[in-house]
């Protein structure tokens, strides 16, 4: 009680005054700050330009398939599709990698989680559609699924993709019921969209 | 901010929360931690910091949405960070509708620059202990 007798202050001193968070502390921020990054980020997977290529090879892929028979038909967009992943996955990585983020980071893992189940069900129905010869077809599937999954893929990127995503709907949704037209509107689909949206995305969202 | 800085940033960040690896770099005594900055030590304003670090601006409903919070709660840590220069706030009219848009200022950019250096070392020391 002595100290109530003299007449400086008395302040409780504590052994570090000083702020030090914890180290676990200390990562949990550093984590939050990345997930923070990623999920305000209008960075996207997608690769503009990736799409610009994909959007020529689809043009020369239907300009080939157009002379051919269903089989021949088939068996170029078969091909033009396996050409059209190894473009994306590699332009997709090399973006990411410029980016600083990695591919499986937030923005491209939503990407393909609400991508990949429409690239399931293509699959599913070319296989069942080709089996039954009715391949004139296939061209309205393939549209109106990948502008599916490009819509839900895209959900949670730029409003570019969902938007790209409609439009690939609206040229499958004719291709559907213009079964004539297929090959044309797969071109303007895989083709004409691919490269307009993949140069917007490219000037507009780093390449 | 330029889009080369966002990069450089992300890129950091990235690396620091990744696997160690082997450590080459011998960290100081903890008696040598400098004072880390509790202006942004707090969640919602380091989370405020952090998206603006890497958008040009953001309005006060993509931080709110974002960082999921309430206005009152987003509100009161935002000011703070306005009242120590950490971010700038404009307030307009779009159509009849108030918005309040957000952006970093170059003393936020090296505030959060300084916090994340200084977490690294922190966790650079209880890696070698």
């Amino acid at each position: 009680m002595l100290w109530m007798l003299e007449g400086h202050s008395h302040r409780v001193r504590r052994p570090h005054s000083r702020f030090r968070p914890a180290p676990q502390r200390a990562l949990e921020d550093l984590r939050y700050i990345r997930d923070t990054m990623e999920r305000s980020s209008t960075f996207t997977a997608t690769s503009g330009w990736g799409q610009v290529l994909m959007g020529l090879t689809a043009i020369a892929a239907a300009l080939a398939a157009r002379p051919q028979s269903a089989r021949g038909w088939l068996s170029v967009w078969l091909v033009e599709a396996l050409l059209a992943v190894v473009i994306a996955v590699t332009a997709m990585q090399a973006k990411a990698r410029r980016s600083g983020l990695p591919l499986t980071s937030g923005p491209g893992r939503k990407f393909a989680l609400g991508f990949l189940p429409c690239v399931v069900v293509a699959i599913v129905f070319t296989i069942a559609l080709a089996r039954l010869g009715l391949t004139r077809l296939l061209p309205g599937v393939w549209l109106l699924l990948y502008g599916a999954g490009v819509i839900t893929g895209g959900a949670f990127s730029i409003p570019l993709l969902p938007a790209m995503g409609f439009c690939f709907a609206a040229v499958g949704t004719l291709a559907l019921f213009l079964p004539a037209w297929g090959n044309a509107l797969m071109a303007a689909g895989f083709g004409g969209l691919h490269i307009v949206f993949g140069v917007w995305i490219a000037s507009q969202h780093g390449g | 901010m330029g889009d080369r800085a966002k990069l450089r940033l992300a890129r950091r960040v990235s690396k620091s929360t990744a696997d160690p690896g082997p450590r080459t770099t011998h960290p100081r005594p903890a008696e040598d931690l400098p004072e880390f900055d509790r202006t942004i030590h707090e969640r919602i304003r380091l989370g405020i910091i952090s998206a603006l670090a890497i958008n040009e601006s953001l309005s006060f409903n993509d931080l709110r949405r974002l960082l999921k919070t309430t206005d009152g709660n987003l509100s009161v840590h935002a000011r703070k960070l306005e009242d120590a220069h950490y971010v700038t706030c404009s307030k307009f009219f779009e159509g009849r509708i108030p918005r309040s848009e957000y952006r970093l200022t170059p003393a936020g950019k090296r505030a959060l620059e300084k916090y994340i250096e200084q977490m690294e070392d922190l966790i650079r020391r209880t890696r070698k202990n």
